[in-house]
């Protein structure tokens, strides 16, 4: 599935103001890529991700999914929040099936295609344990078979591993990022991590303060081939990590 | 894990845990009996009045008598009936009205003041109003208990309600979720610690809207015999009526404790 998001604005009315999140942001995110969107905080990311979910409408432009506005939440946009947030009450099994559950589609081939996802990630002997058993990454994983469970075309990953300490947060974004392609789904991932972002994508788009504009975008071609830890040792790496720091233009 | 596979140093340490543990135990019961055993002597040495402070003695005969007539399970198990009655509406009421808050934003908005005040309110002064209402019987009692848990449980059910995770909503938003399946999946199963923090909490809080109330209009029930033994100056009466509420508080609490259990190893 491929996304276009065209001259898209954003201001939202508060008690004390307007406040302007977004401000003619165009790019567009190709069937089967991996986008990052970088940019420093508060210039807008999540809410471009909460209008791509679906959970608000854009004050001017449009977001389209294969050429279709999107007008509320749908099954075809899987979104993986901030930390995992698995449920503590349930079982592994139970959090996975969260949104069939909700979806009112917990039928026997669900809970088959779910059980094998499980399996082929290394979950399914925790299945009954409850999150606080399982360690960082194995929580990060679970998180995103519940995404994959409903079987969207496009994954929403907002800073899903800013919960992470450093070395697991290597790790587990190579293990995502892995999985991400081998299941062929098109993914749009906000960070405010330069590295990994260059390690997981194959776009990176570069936002401004707010107002949220588009900076830059940059094609990773050359990078393709590599995997994410490869990547993070590859020439190419720095110049372009040097590039995108200029873009961000951090002050403190 | 066996005695053979542990260390030294953590056998020591399992041993002198053991040990402070027995020494805190023994100390608790030792104080206990020494203060029984000052009071009783204290009486019969004549440092103290019995006909003012009774005397251990006096009150296990009190009771003795008591449990003779059948007088006492008849006012404990009245007193009971009230307070479980209380404590079940009250704690149902406060938390459906708390879910009717967390459902309209414009409800809570409008209603938010009127908690506060009511919350701060002394209950017990609506107990004449209540007699006034409802009669000078067991229903003002319990519409006494009702009112001193309710609000408290409002306000805590609906606080633990807005403190779910804005992350957690939003995940079940994109997964299409309606708001009672929100509230199902999320909201209720998130505050169950808030539930039984709640409960806890009513217990207290409905023993003492029984009593307050027993004082007030009651024929029968422990706050009745503490009331009806001080004013007969029958201290043995007041002070065994006290224990008896005490044991009955005590047990009530040990029951929410049990059910919390027995609910975390359903769920």
């Amino acid at each position: 599935m491929h996304i276009e998001i065209d001259h898209v604005s954003m201001r939202y009315q508060a008690p004390d103001g307007e406040i302007e999140a977004l401000r003619d942001v165009s790019f567009s995110v190709p069937d089967h890529t991996f986008v990052s969107i970088v940019g420093p905080s508060g210039c807008g990311k999540s809410t471009l991700l909460s209008l791509l979910a679906g959970l608000e409408k854009p004050t001017d432009g449009a977001l389209l999914l294969d050429g279709e506005p999107i007008r509320g939440p749908t099954e075809k946009i899987g979104f993986m929040p901030q930390r995992d947030q698995l449920f503590e009450w349930r079982s592994i099994w139970r959090n996975v099936l969260l949104g069939p559950e909700i979806r009112g589609d917990d039928t026997k081939a669900r809970r088959e295609m779910v059980r094998t996802l499980l399996a082929d990630y290394a979950l399914a002997p925790f299945k009954d344990k409850v999150p606080s058993q399982l360690s960082g990454g194995m929580r990060q994983r679970c998180a995103l078979i519940r995404t994959l469970a409903v079987e969207p075309g496009v994954l929403l990953l907002d800073e899903p591993f800013s919960a992470l300490d450093y070395q697991t947060r290597l790790a587990v974004s190579a293990d995502i990022a892995r999985i991400i392609r081998q299941s062929g789904k098109t993914a749009i991932l906000v960070t405010h991590d330069i590295s990994e972002a260059i390690s997981m994508s194959d776009r990176i788009v570069v936002l401004s303060h707010r107002p949220g504009t588009v900076r830059a975008i940059h094609d990773l071609t050359e990078m393709e081939s590599l995997n994410p830890m490869e990547r993070r040792g590859a020439p190419e790496f720095q110049a372009l990590f040097n590039q995108i720091w200029e873009e961000l233009d951090v002050n403190v | 894990m066996s005695d053979q596979t542990l260390s030294p140093a953590r056998r020591a340490y399992l041993k002198r845990r053991k040990q402070e543990n027995t020494t805190v135990h023994l100390l608790r019961i030792l104080l206990l009996a020494a203060l029984l055993g000052l009071w009783e002597l204290g009486g019969r040495l004549g440092w103290m009045d019995v006909f003012i402070v009774s005397s251990p003695a006096r009150v296990v005969q009190t009771l003795a008598g008591l449990w003779q007539s059948g007088d006492l399970l008849h006012h404990l198990g009245v007193s009971c009936f009230e307070t479980a009655i209380g404590f079940g509406l009250g704690t149902l009421a406060g938390a459906l009205i708390a879910v009717g808050l967390w459902w309209s934003t414009l409800a809570s908005r409008v209603l938010e003041p009127y908690l506060v005040v009511l919350n701060a309110l002394p209950k017990t002064a609506l107990g004449p109003i209540f007699i006034v209402w409802i009669g000078a019987g067991t229903e003002s009692i319990i519409a006494m208990t009702i009112a001193i848990s309710v609000f408290v449980t409002i306000l805590n059910m609906y606080a633990g309600f807005c403190s779910v995770d804005p992350e957690k909503l939003r995940l079940m938003q994109t997964l299409g979720a309606t708001k009672w399946q929100t509230l199902r999946k999320l909201v209720l199963p998130a505050n169950t610690d808030t539930l039984f923090n709640t409960l806890r909490v009513n217990v207290g809080l409905s023993w003492v809207g029984v009593i307050m109330g027993e004082f007030l209009v009651s024929k029968a029930g422990l706050g009745y015999l503490i009331v009806y033994g001080s004013q007969v100056f029958n201290m043995d009466l007041v002070m065994a009526s006290v224990l008896l509420l005490a044991c009955a508080a005590i047990v009530m609490y040990q029951l929410v404790q049990v059910a919390e259990r027995l609910w975390r190893r359903v769920t």
